[in-house]
């Protein structure tokens, strides 16, 4: 059994140790939030948070996030109003949004780390999770306006 | 004035509406002439046929027809039923219709999403709706109160008499369902509108950002195991012999059996049965396809190029006028297969009981794929109920017309009778084929002395998508099927000699349309070469297009507003260039400016592309920017970096490491300007794509003298210069 401590609730799962986190996430937890969308972290569209750093779920053996504190899409805030999707609401950002999971906890995490990313640092940060849809910019926008609204 | 047609209430809707129904409605398929602008097909089925519902509390429930896929249909078609229902928009609430014949597009005769068609054939039918729900409420208050309706109206979800007096539709919807239906309905002078027109945020974004939205891949019923297929390692490959004993050992796994694609592994969970199938012995009967490449595909294509095909546009006499051109220009393009590559890979949830079955899957082909499954299963369409959920995007893939995903799925149901959930891993999706096909075509122009264009001609070489689908019969004709020659056969531009002809070769490889179908490939080919002639006859590119539309005025007003907020002509900073193009696709005119710069080893750089769009009436501006920046996001990955090859029969690549697509650091700066028209709505999801990748390769000409004539762009060669 490997202990998990997933949106601050514990679980007990019987799984092999290298199965991947996100399908524990979805198949074990139910938490459907979290998605597959390359299986090689190459996509991020199953970007979650372990111990605050946005990682990405479909390349993190389960084991390894035993005693790790792993936040999901549904565990980011009560009633989805963290700044950065109050922001993603205030520019109209999904479209398919099936990676916009993905891009909202890379974004949380980036804005925890930095509060006043520039152009670059979003760059950085969100490059790692693809959007078909091509919301980029407004996902930019999105994150200099959580930013802001962060400062107050 | 327009007509409502046997307006009634719906048996189905009724019981199945919790809160008790109050008021719902359909339009028959019968009687009288339909709303203009659309022919309701005569369908045999009766249909749970309602767009809508007012519940006691107020609650404005919209039964949409159409599939999200991102391209913001909810949102758009619930804002034509609410500009006539006057309804509170805060109490909307959007559902997925089922299947049934009174939803189908009235063009197609089907219930599917695609064709940038959805506005422009529900526009007349849902504004009906919601006009004649108004009338009815009205009706219910006027009795009510015992006033004339016509003292009486309607706005934000409440009707209103003269005298100040005041019911909310909830209160008047169960008496408002008996009241008669309007034979007549007004419907609004757009001058009127104060939704329609309107930027309205989608109201699909909150489930969006909160992670709730049910994605295909999401739905989980109680008991339902999870199944993965390895297929065959070529395109009509089949299964010679299987040992399923190690999958069976995995842990999980419940089951191996051997389907008509391929080999299923089902498992509880997808982890076990992805294990489960790297460990299949399967030995394959190759096929006959084995031995096809991308290079081969190449060289037979350029050999057909050289013979005459069938024509798809002739007027003047291109031959003639080449042969008396005082300068010609000749030019062969190229562009690749494409993977659609949706983030949410293709899956299939399939519930089979005894005589019935229910299915939850993002489609785009709710009657297609209906039909193929209950095909598979031997039942009746009408024993098959489907569940649209939200699509992890469509882009055209989900509406396959050979109903690849429903079938697999529906095979494994059929073999295990258990509820069963099909998911394709990324490599699957991206090894399954049904790509838009590669194309190769061959220009000729001819110039007079004075420099203008008067012979032109496009030998396209390519598969068609149509053949052997449902859609071949309305367009296939005389062998070209319309889609290979969309936006080369009926270009715009005033040349006296035009010939366009077109070679339709059978390649094993499946494909399919992918957003903005034959646009995709002739918007860059055309618009290049257009290009070429521009720099050929010392033109400058914007002016020579304007020359050559005179008599297009939403054509011009597109060149001309990119022209102007991009700046064309002015001065730009050292290194950097401009490139333009204009394409009409699905009803909409689109013209986009690119500013590109290249490094000096061969990096292309795209810093801004302004877009001007003219969609006709405009319904929602948000959305249209939306899918204006998606369109070019999406044109501009394919045309920098993406391409399906083949070697040796296999797709040579599987995920995002190799088939890379365009990511945050690389997206420029995107402008979308609307222009203000009168004209009939045009369609918004696909035309933002086909002007891109042209636009990026003008600009890279001018940037750098080499002239892009095959895609992706990759890195330029710049040694050559």
């Amino acid at each position: 059994m490997i202990s998990l401590k997933v949106n601050g609730k514990m679980y007990e799962v019987d799984a092999s140790p290298e199965t991947p986190l996100l399908w524990i996430i979805r198949d074990d937890l139910g938490l459907m939030g979290t998605k597959y969308g390359c299986g090689i972290g190459r996509c991020g569209s199953c970007t979650l948070h372990m111990d605050g750093q946005a990682v990405r779920s479909c390349a993190i053996p389960v084991a390894s996030a035993a005693g790790k504190d792993i936040v999901t899409i549904e565990g980011l805030s009560a009633g989805g109003l963290h700044p950065v999707q109050k922001a993603w609401l205030d520019e109209d950002v999904p479209q398919c949004g099936y990676c916009q999971s993905g891009q909202i906890m890379a974004a949380a995490a980036l804005l925890a780390a930095n509060p006043r990313p520039d152009d670059a640092d979003i760059d950085r940060a969100m490059s790692g999770i693809i959007c078909r849809c091509g919301t980029y910019q407004r996902i930019r926008r999105a994150i200099h306006r959580a930013a802001a609204m962060q400062q107050g | 004035m327009k007509n409502i047609i046997n307006v009634r209430r719906n048996r189905f809707l009724e019981t199945s509406f919790a809160g008790g129904l109050i008021l719902a409605f359909s339009l028959s398929q019968t009687g009288s002439s339909p709303p203009s602008g659309s022919s309701l097909p005569a369908g045999g089925e009766s249909a749970p046929a309602d767009f809508l519902l007012i519940g006691p509390d107020g609650t404005v429930t919209m039964i949409i027809n159409k599939s999200e896929m991102g391209q913001g249909v909810y949102t758009s078609l619930a804002m034509l039923i609410a500009e006539e229902l006057e309804c509170d928009w805060r109490q909307i609430r959007v559902e997925p219709a089922p299947v049934a014949a009174v939803y189908n597009n009235p063009l197609t005769g089907m219930q599917m999403t695609g064709g940038s068609m959805s506005v422009r054939t529900e526009w007349d039918r849902l504004r009906t709706v919601g006009a004649a729900a108004r009338e009815m409420l009205l009706e219910a208050a006027a009795d009510i109160w015992g006033v004339p309706k016509a003292r009486c109206h309607a706005d934000n979800g409440m009707v209103f008499h003269d005298s100040g007096r005041k019911l909310s539709y909830g209160e008047l919807a169960e008496k408002a369902a008996g009241m008669p239906v309007p034979v007549e309905v007004h419907l609004k002078d757009p001058s009127a509108f104060t939704i329609i027109g309107k930027p309205v945020a989608r109201l699909d974004a909150k489930i969006k950002v909160d992670g709730t939205a049910v994605f295909g891949l999401d739905v989980k019923t109680p008991g339902m195991l999870t199944a993965v297929i390895e297929r065959p390692p070529f395109f009509g490959g089949t299964v010679k012999s299987l040992d399923p004993a190690r999958a069976l050992a995995v842990p999980g796994v419940t089951g191996v059996v051997k389907t008509d694609s391929g080999v299923a592994v089902i498992a509880e969970g997808f982890w076990a049965a992805r294990k489960g199938r790297d460990v299949l012995d399967i030995v394959w009967d190759e096929g006959p396809h084995a031995e096809i490449s991308t290079d081969t595909i190449r060289q037979r294509y350029a050999a057909l190029a050289q013979n005459a095909g069938r024509v798809a546009r002739d007027k003047g006499n291109f031959g003639a006028a080449l042969v008396s051109a005082a300068h010609r220009l000749t030019a062969s393009y190229e562009v690749p297969y494409l993977a659609h590559a949706n983030m949410e890979p293709l899956n299939c949830a399939i519930d089979l009981k005894d005589d019935r079955c229910d299915i939850w899957v993002g489609t785009q082909a709710q009657t297609l794929h209906r039909d193929a499954a209950a095909a598979v299963l031997g039942l009746e369409p009408q024993q098959v109920s489907l569940h649209t959920t939200y699509l992890g995007g469509g882009l055209g893939r989900r509406g396959n017309p050979h109903s690849d995903f429903i079938v697999m799925a529906a095979e494994v149901a059929r073999a295990i009778k258990k509820p069963v959930k099909v998911v394709w891993t990324r490599e699957d999706d991206m090894r399954g084929g049904y790509y838009r096909p590669f194309w190769y075509s061959r220009f000729s122009a001819g110039i007079d002395k004075s420099g203008d264009l008067t012979a032109w001609h496009q030998r396209l070489v390519g598969q068609s998508i149509m053949t052997g689908t449902a859609y071949a019969r309305r367009l296939i004709k005389d062998g070209v099927d319309a889609t290979s020659v969309d936006g080369a056969a009926d270009i715009p531009y005033e040349i006296p000699n035009l010939l366009v002809d077109l070679h339709s070769p059978m390649v094993g490889v499946p494909v399919q349309w992918w957003r903005s179908v034959g646009h995709s490939q002739n918007g860059f080919m055309v618009e290049s070469f257009m290009d070429e002639i521009a720099h050929a006859t010392r033109r400058d590119p914007y002016q020579f297009r304007r020359a050559l539309l005179k008599d297009h005025p939403r054509h011009l007003s597109v060149l001309d507003l990119a022209a102007q907020k991009a700046g064309w002509g002015s001065p730009l900073p050292s290194g950097r260039a401009r490139g333009i193009a204009m394409c009409e696709s699905y009803g909409s005119f689109v013209s986009e400016v690119a500013e590109v710069s290249v490094s000096p080893d061969g990096k292309v750089r795209v810093h801004r592309v302004v877009c001007a769009v003219d969609c006709g009436r405009t319904v929602n501006p948000s959305t249209i920017e939306a899918q204006m920046e998606g369109g070019i996001v999406f044109g501009l990955s394919a045309a920098l970096h993406e391409a399906i090859t083949l070697e040796d029969g296999s797709v040579r690549q599987s995920n995002f490491d190799t088939y890379p697509v365009l990511r945050m650091d690389e997206v420029p700066l995107i402008e979308v300007y609307i222009v203000e028209s009168k004209g009939a709505p045009g369609g918004v999801g696909e035309p933002g794509v086909p002007p891109i990748a042209p636009a990026v390769a003008n600009a890279i000409f001018s940037a750098t003298g080499r002239r892009i004539r095959r895609l992706p762009i990759g890195v330029v060669e710049m040694e050559k210069m």
